[in-house]
């Protein structure tokens, strides 16, 4: 079992290296992490906040948008696609169970992204580090953002997934993928923050928001990391909700591992009625 | 072949039907394969080859009947670990090498790699292994789907149009392997449209029309059933047409030539006939039925039925 998910695991990667996938997605969030660092903390030191610390705020609310962005565009295509091509009626003429199939995608489509992560923050935290402007607190800070970017990432590959198992065409996948990402990232925010900005002294503010924030992974994972910074009062915006939380913030890092875990049993349960 | 076989059947398909929004894509077929056996399944699009492989590969859900691989369930672990798939067209992965295309099928298979690997010399080809699949020709991407086919010695397989986009030479190729491992006792049942190039390379034929198995048997014994003449065409000077035509008892005349039709009983008589008018004869064509004939009889035969 787990040589096949080896197996399918080590091809996601290959043709990551091959069609240059990673390099791309590492060079974009090194060069956004590093624009961010390098411009976008330059008030860091009058604040007498780490700078690292300062630059991970920063990322988290990058992470929010280019995260999903990148974790949907490696998944949208991953069953469809190969449905399209002929390749899973192969594939799944061999011996091996859709979950296993499944999951060695899943696999080595985190292992992707995940590369990418470390590389291209990890590039910046080096960079900061080297710099002089960085201490061991920031670097944890870093960690957890790697890490939890990880998560975040891993719910939208299992969006993806959803979404193509639920499609025939990658071009409608990858239509979809879009729209799901715009729902998500951008316009649940938008229509949350309207919503409290036209009522803010009402029940919705104190009892419906902060829970709609917890079950959208991307609020969710942003929440997460400001509240563990401590520095949301710094970062201001949405931030600013940490402090006045009817729950714990690990809370939020629950929501993040329960959606991932929801999504991806979703997929297994998608594929199983797929006909290639 | 002989019908006493003392193995039991590779594949047994007994009255499958299977219906697709109201059509009956698949209607009551019946038939078995036994170790070693080459077969084509013939059938004009949308016969219901494809549909009757996805049912025996356990991709798509029977309406009804039974199907047995291997003594095992379609679509089972022990019925897809001896079974191996070549779908109608591939599109591999085009950033892979056809080496690493083929080390994945052999991982899965859980079969050796370095095992695995001769088989693309085997297929013709050895020069491209290292080369991108993207860069390879139909014929190519064909050939790597028929190597992946053969990785690990499967009792049976199942190959969707195996020639189709490949040259003469190749063709040949592709049907010697299947005569090799067919030898090495592998069931291999294939479907084709080039019907002539069957001929003598199998051993039994099935024909699908409309979903409904119109013929099974090999290719002489179908000729018989079909019972199609033997065409005779002499040659002979344009002045002796009309003479020749006499003496074999009329014939469509047609310039320079004299054609007609005779069972296969009498196709010695006739030719016997041909050879005693001596020096009149320049040239005989003797034009046997074809695989296509054979198959137009028969499908033609299932359309007016219904």
């Amino acid at each position: 079992m787990f040589s096949r998910i080896l197996t399918i695991a080590g091809q996601e990667i290959r043709i990551g290296i091959r069609n240059r996938w990673i390099l791309l997605a590492a060079i974009i969030l090194a060069v956004f992490s590093l624009a961010l660092a390098l411009l976008g903390s330059a008030p860091a030191g009058t604040l007498g906040v780490d700078r690292l610390t300062i630059t991970v705020a920063s990322l988290a609310s990058l992470s929010v948008y280019l995260v999903p962005l990148i974790a949907l565009l490696l998944a949208f295509d991953a069953i469809c696609g190969e449905v399209e091509r002929g390749t899973l009626l192969m594939t799944l003429s061999c011996p091996i169970s859709r979950f296993e199939f499944l999951i060695g995608k899943a696999l080595g489509h985190s292992l992707v992204l995940s590369f990418a992560l470390v590389v291209g923050y990890g590039l910046t935290a080096g960079l900061l580090v080297a710099a002089g402007s960085g201490s061991l607190d920031g670097l944890v800070d870093f960690g957890r953002l790697i890490v939890t970017s990880i998560l975040l990432g891993i719910c939208f590959l299992s969006v993806g997934y959803v979404l193509s198992a639920l499609t025939r065409q990658s071009r409608t996948a990858a239509a979809s993928a879009i729209a799901a990402w715009l729902f998500l990232v951008v316009l649940y925010d938008l229509a949350l923050l309207g919503a409290l900005v036209a009522n803010p002294s009402s029940v919705f503010a104190a009892d419906v928001f902060p829970y709609a924030i917890l079950l959208n992974p991307a609020d969710a994972f942003r929440l997460f990391n400001l509240a563990a910074l401590g520095a949301s009062d710094l970062v201001g915006g949405m931030a600013g909700v940490a402090e006045t939380l009817p729950f714990d913030p690990m809370l939020a890092l629950g929501s993040l591992a329960a959606f991932a875990g929801l999504a991806l049993a979703g997929s297994a349960l998608l594929v199983r009625r797929i006909a290639p | 072949m002989t019908e006493t076989n003392f193995h039991s059947p590779t594949l047994s398909v007994r009255s499958v039907c299977k219906t697709f929004a109201g059509l009956k894509a698949v209607d009551g077929v019946s038939f078995s394969l036994n170790p070693g056996e080459r077969v084509a399944l013939l059938g004009h699009n949308g016969a219901g080859k494809t549909t009757l492989f996805k049912i025996v590969l356990g991709f798509l859900k029977r309406d009804g009947g039974d199907v047995s691989v291997l003594g095992s369930a379609p679509g089972s672990h022990a019925a897809r670990a001896g079974t191996a798939y070549l779908p109608e067209s591939v599109a591999f992965p085009g950033s892979l090498t056809g080496r690493e295309v083929l080390t994945f099928y052999a991982r899965l298979k859980g079969e050796s790699p370095a095992a695995a690997l001769p088989l693309l010399d085997r297929v013709g080809l050895a020069d491209a292994v290292k080369r991108r699949v993207g860069t390879y020709s139909k014929g190519m991407r064909q050939r790597l789907g028929l190597a992946q086919a053969l990785i690990g010695r499967p009792k049976l397989i199942l190959l969707d149009e195996p020639t189709t986009g490949l040259d003469p030479i190749s063709r040949q190729n592709v049907y010697e392997l299947i005569g090799e491992i067919a030898g090495q006792g592998t069931t291999v049942l294939l479907s084709s449209h080039a019907l002539t190039e069957l001929e003598a390379r199998t051993d039994r034929i099935l024909i699908l029309s409309r979903g409904k198995l119109v013929a099974d048997d090999i290719l002489s014994r179908l000729r018989a059933q079909a019972g199609l003449p033997i065409r005779l065409k002499v040659w002979t000077r344009p002045e002796d047409v009309a003479h020749v035509s006499e003496c074999l008892g009329g014939g469509r005349m047609n310039g320079r030539s004299v054609e007609f039709d005779c069972n296969a009983d009498d196709k010695i008589q006739r030719l016997s006939a041909i050879s005693a008018l001596g020096g009149l004869v320049e040239d005989v064509d003797v034009h046997a039925p074809s695989l296509d004939d054979v198959y137009r009889h028969f499908s033609n035969a299932a359309n007016r039925e219904s």
